[in-house]
Formats: C-alpha cells, structure tokens, sequence
C-alpha cells in the first residue's frame, strides 16, 4: 500500500477531498513529525526558502500560532496578514488581494474567512497551494485531522469507535470536518444538542442524530463538546446558556454512561460551566491539550505534502 | 423598407385558435394579413422548411436595470439579448435605481424601449420605492404604461399592505405580481436549506420560505376576489398550494423559470455563484413537482428572472454574490427541452411562452389570428449551439448554464414587422 500510494493533492480545503488512505498517510506523517517539537532545537530544513502567507479574516490565536509554529519548524519563512491589516477594509474584494499576495510569488497560503468556500475561491484564482484554516460554517480541515490523530494516538485505530459530538453543530465548521473524518475512517459518529443546533440532513454527512445527549454518549469512546457561539441576535437558537449547561453541557455523571475510558475532547477555547464543566476538561481522559500539540505535527505535515505534491522532493 | 414579410412552409403554431399546421403567413405594415395572391415587389420571403413560426415570445419577468445600474444591463442591451433569444417582449421589474414607483420612471424606460429590440412593459412597484409602507400611484403607473405591480427582489411582509395592493390594483386593472418569501426565514441565506447546504455549510433558505408566502398571497386572493400572479416558483409544496387554489377558483396565475424545472441545489456544489439566485435552486422533488405543474396547467407562464449582474456582485465569497441568472438567451432552448422530453408539446410551450403571458398581462400578441400585430418568433427546434460566453448579448454573463450544448434556437424574431435578430442562412 505504502509502496504505490502518492499524495496527490495540491490544496487541503476540506476533509471531504480524502480518502481513507489519504487521512491515514497525513496521519503517519504528522506523528513522524511529533519528535522534532520535542528537540532542543526545534528546527529542520525541510521547507526553508518556502514562503508562506497566514492570511486570517476572522480573529485566530490557536490555529494562526499553530500553523505559524508548524511553518518556522520546517524553516519556511512565514507572513501574517490580519483582516484589520489588510484591504479587505478599504473594500478591496477578495480576489483582489489574494492576486496580489500571488504577484509576490507565496508558495502557500493558509486562510481563515467567514464565507463558507472562500478557499475554494481563492484556488480559482492564484497558483499557490492553498489550506483552509476554517471557512464560514463549512470545514476545518486541519482540526479534523489533529482530532482524528490524537483519538488514534490513544485507541491505536478510528474504524470502529463510537465518537460523540455535542453541541452547536449547525454552526461548527470543526464538526464538519470531524464527522466526515471519524465516518470515512469508520468510526460511529453521533451528535446531540437541541434542534435549533442540528443542521437538517446531518445524517447525509454520516452522523447519526441522538434524541439526547445520554444517547449519544452511551458507550461512547469519544466525547467531544462544542464551544458555543455567544446568542446570535438574528437567530434564537438557545434561551440561555444556563439552560444549555444544565440540559446539554458534559458532566462527569453523564460521562458514566461512556466508555470508563472515554477520551474527552474539545476544538477550544472551552466556555467553563458552559459546553464542559472544569472537572471534565481538566480531569480523567481529557485529552484537550494533546489536541494542541497535535495540531503543530499536524500541519507540518500538511504544508510538507503539499510542498511535496508540487514537486519539492525534500527530506 | 420592406413592408410585407412573408413566411413560407413553417409550422405554424397558434394556441388562440388550435392551428398546428404547415402553412405561409404574411406580415405587411406591422400587422398579421391573409396571403394574397400576388407577392409585393420588395418583399422579403423566408422559406421556413421544418421551422415554427409563432407568436412572439413573451418573457413577462426581466431585470434591465435601467435606470441605475446600466453597467449591468440597459434596455437596448437587454432587448437585443430578448431578441436573440426569440422574444419580441419583456416585461421589466421595478427595482431600478430609483425604483419605478411613479409615472416618471415608468416614462423613463418606454422611452429609452422606444428605439429597443423588443417591445418593453414596465412594471411598477407595489410600495413606495418597494418600502413595504403604503401604495404606490397605481392610477399614474397604469396610465403612463405599466402593465403590473410588484415589489420583486423584496416581498411585502405586511399582509394588510398586500391586502390593499390587490384591491386597489385591481380598481385600476393592474396585475399584483407577488415575489413570495418569508424573509423572517430565509435572512442571510445563501442556498436551499437541505443535503448540499449542510454540505458547504451555507446558510439555508427553507422551501416553508416560499410555501407560507405564496399561501398567504393566494388566501389574500381568495379574500378580495381580485388576481393574483406568483412569480418564480421553485418548490414541490409552492406548486401544490396553487394547484388546490386553482381549483377552488382563486384568481391565481403562477410562472416558474428554466432554471427551475432544469437544475437543482447540486448545481451549487463547487459554490458556483452563477447557480446562485432567489429563490434558490431546490431538489430533484421539487424539480420535477415544477415539471408536471408546466404540463397540468398549475404554471401559466415560463419567465426567466433574468438578472444580470457584473463580476463585481458574482466574483466573491459565495454568501457575499449577489443573487440572479441570465435567462433571456437560454429560456427557449431550456424550455424546448420539455417538449423533447415529452413533459409539454409544442403548442403547450407556445401557450406558456407567448399566449398565456399576453393574456395575463393583457398586452397585445400571444397570437397568429389576422389583424393581430405581427410579433413573430421563428424557431429552429433542431439547431444546436454551444452557450459561450461571447456570445452573450446581455451585459451579463452570470448564467449557469455556460459552455452548455443547447438545442433550439430562435432564428428569426419579428417586432411589429421589423426584424430584430436573424440567423436564417
């Protein structure tokens, strides 16, 4: 298998361009890559002379820093560019600065946008390699994927497991991901949370949608809580988050209905009492700061294959 | 200047009085004749072998976006892509810039239409520059020429208001043309709320939208006894309520687009923004449910919703583009497609793309009878031609159908006898 397979994939928009195979090679690259965080000089080669722009039109601290630290790891030289500091305030469109930042010849750009589908724009439009690092309330892919390998890191492999997903759904781009992730692996995937969070046609992504929050974690290997959005004014979706925490938030008696080794999961930053009470998130199985960690390898691995998949043959 | 054209061994198609026959008809002095025994020096004559000679096609719902917004479309540029396309008239929504509100504006455009490719009825608006808040001056739109009112692009969220529209409108013998949609449930939406939705993670416009509103525009008919027309049906559940209505003898008329009863949300799937418009393009269900309401008799009427737009509203994030197709230059070859496919047949097509429209709108064509005024359509029902965007007439290039093989083409439009695109060899 690892003998014919090549990665192919020039952009990483979303989890749904993988297949199996492909989510697995990233993985195992990505774990190859773990080791080099843990050296005292935490610096290779691999992708020095590469330039790589953090374009971000939403505001970032974890995954801008992440992919920031992944890109200096790999020696590449790395440029931020905030929405507040670019053009998209003076109303220049999208493409139009993206044209511009091609004209400076990037090899890669990472971006974050609102839209659901602005990196699949920008791929229309200019010639470097591509990441999306969130769009809209579309995918994720890269919090997918240090979620897929931090669950695979504790329970040796995804096929089979139960994995819940709590919370906002409808407007989690990490859900997405997730469940297209944990599906195509072979995971179980199911969701819970109240209507108003529950896209209609989930189970058409391959979730399974719980009636409740209990059915959802019943002999659950993974549980994974949601943060929530602040109230949207526009859109009544809860009433308060005191009535969420008490109907839906993740609490150690509802935990004994999972897995007694059940990891416990979340994309951050945690809303405390909220989505998750402290003695969860900081307690047995909780796995959120290994998520973090993963995501820097996960990254690395990411801008080295589409690095790779353009021809640059480096070791 | 030839004043007779005559049009020889077409099929002629005249829903009004059942022809469907191989025949000539004449056209002298801007009018329908009988052929008479001489042919006129300096007549010109077509031979129309295996071609449909019809009444002019009448797309009763076009943006032309004058005045305001003449980088997306003028008269002159939206009449020679309704030409093209086979129709000889359009009738053109008010949310100008300013809106068409007043006897003003509606002189405005008539006289820009009067040196256009086609003819051109103005409609005006339902409110105060489509405010939603109190009439518009039916009584002046109607005698400075429109033929409607509506508020389209915008629906009028207060029932009373809507009440009120369709009586008075129908003191003064204008049509209320409805843009159905609850906006309360379709805010910041981007595309049919279903599978593909979920999907690309865009914001959702649920078919309850469209379904409540035309309810309620149909109730609101029932309720004043005056006419009601709905535009733009893109739904299953929309096509059923006005079936049922129909039925029971509410005064409803209804039109759904090409685009309507030929794509579905799939079209969506690589956030193409020119498969992005409003109503939003819905499942293979509805897409079908559109299908058998064109053949029942639910639909009257096959319009385009053609609006333009530059690359400056469609060349952005997919929730950022603006809504709207092109429609003009595809309708008739979308449409014949129903007939090849059996759905309709040929005079069927002519009902829905010509009489029907010219009865609602009670404008003159819509017919072959003598002494009717010579708006003809000819049509080459075989003619393939891929849908390039070069070739496009109209401003606007937003269409999701570019770089389409298409079959059917109109290759003669006739505008009170003046020829106003040919492509007869």
């Amino acid at each position: 298998m690892k003998d014919t397979y090549r990665f192919q994939h020039k952009h990483i928009l979303d989890i749904e361009q993988f297949s199996a195979a492909d989510i697995s090679y990233i993985l195992d690259t990505a774990t190859s890559f773990k080791e080099i965080s843990t050296r005292p000089i935490k610096k290779v080669p691999t992708l020095r002379g590469k330039t790589i722009i953090n374009f971000f039109f939403e505001p970032s601290t974890r995954t801008r820093l992440s992919f920031e630290i992944a890109a200096k790891r790999m020696s590449a030289d790395t440029f931020n560019i905030a929405a507040s500091t670019s053009s998209a305030k003076k109303g220049e469109t999208l493409i139009d600065t993206a044209l511009n930042l091609e004209a400076m010849n990037p090899d890669i750009i990472i971006i974050r946008h609102s839209s659901s589908g602005a990196a699949a724009l920008l791929t229309r439009h200019v010639n470097a390699a591509i990441i999306n690092a969130g769009d809209g309330t579309h995918e994720h892919p890269s919090q997918g994927l240090l979620d897929m390998m931090t669950v695979r890191e504790h329970k040796g492999e995804i096929e089979g497991l139960k994995v819940a997903i709590i919370g906002d759904i409808a407007h989690s781009r990490v859900a997405h991901s997730d469940i297209i992730g944990f599906t195509k692996m072979g995971a179980e995937v199911r969701v819970a949370g109240p209507a108003t969070f529950m896209p209609l046609y989930l189970d058409s992504l391959g979730a399974r949608v719980c009636s409740s929050v209990e059915e959802a974690v019943t002999d659950a290997d993974v549980v994974m809580a949601l943060r929530i959005q602040k109230e949207r004014q526009d859109d009544p979706l809860i009433p308060s988050l005191r009535e969420y925490a008490q109907f839906y938030g993740i609490n150690r008696s509802l935990l004994q209905h999972a897995r007694p080794d059940v990891l416990i999961m979340h994309p951050g930053p945690i809303n405390r009492g909220v989505e998750m009470n402290p003695d969860v998130a900081d307690g047995k199985g909780s796995v959120i700061l290994e998520q973090v960690t993963n995501g820097v390898a996960v990254r690395m691995a990411l801008l080295y294959l589409v690095m790779g998949a353009e021809g640059s043959n480096v070791e | 200047m030839t004043s007779t054209i005559i049009l020889q061994n077409g099929r002629l198609l005249d829903p009004v009085s059942g022809v469907d026959a191989s025949g000539d008809l004449w056209l002298q002095d801007g009018v329908i004749v009988p052929a008479q025994e001489h042919i006129p020096e300096n007549s010109l004559v077509f031979d129309l072998q295996g071609k449909w000679i019809v009444p002019g096609l009448i797309d009763m719902h076009v943006h032309l976006r004058e005045p305001g917004e003449e980088y997306k479309e003028t008269v002159a540029s939206g009449t020679r892509a309704a030409a093209a396309g086979g129709f000889t008239a359009v009738a053109c929504m008010p949310n100008t810039q300013p809106v068409n509100d007043s006897a003003a504006v509606t002189r405005f455009i008539l006289e820009a239409a009067r040196t256009a490719s086609a003819r051109v009825y103005p409609v005006g608006a339902i409110s105060k520059g489509s405010h939603g808040e109190g009439l518009a001056e039916y009584g002046e739109l109607k005698e400075a020429g429109a033929v409607a009112v509506s508020d389209d692009g915008l629906p009028v969220l207060d029932s009373q208001l809507m009440r009120r529209a369709m009586e008075y409108a129908g003191s003064h013998d204008l049509l209320v043309i409805s843009h159905s949609e609850e906006i309360a449930l379709s805010r910041n939406g981007a595309m049919n709320e279903g599978k593909v939705s979920t999907r690309l993670g865009l914001r959702g416009i649920p078919v309850a939208a469209e379904s409540i509103m035309i309810y309620r525009e149909l109730a609101l008919a029932e309720l004043t006894g005056q006419r009601a027309h709905i535009a733009h049906v893109s739904t299953a559940a929309g096509t059923d309520l006005i079936r049922q209505a129909k039925a029971r003898g509410v005064r409803a008329t209804a039109e759904t687009t090409p685009h309507y009863f030929t794509l579905t949300e799939e079209a969506v799937a690589e956030y193409d923004t020119n498969a992005k418009m409003n109503p939003p393009l819905r499942t293979e269900a509805d897409r079908q449910a559109i299908r058998i309401g064109l053949q029942d008799g639910t639909f009257d009427a096959i319009a385009t919703d053609h609006a333009p737009h530059s690359v400056l509203e469609k060349e952005l994030e997919f929730d950022q583009a603006a809504n709207g197709i092109i429609g003009l230059e595809t309708s008739l070859p979308l449409s014949l497609n129903l007939v090849r496919e059996g759905v309709i047949d040929a005079m069927r097509l002519v009902e829905l793309m010509s009489t029907a429209p010219a009865r609602i709108l009670k404008v003159q064509g819509g017919t072959l009878a003598e002494g009717s005024v010579a708006d003809i359509t000819v049509i080459d029902p075989d003619k393939e031609f891929i849908f390039t965007r070069e070739s496009i007439l109209s401003k606007g290039k937003n269409s999701p159908f570019l770089d389409w093989k298409l079959q059917g083409k109109a290759v003669l439009t006739i505008m009170g006898g003046r020829i106003t695109h040919n492509e007869m060899e």
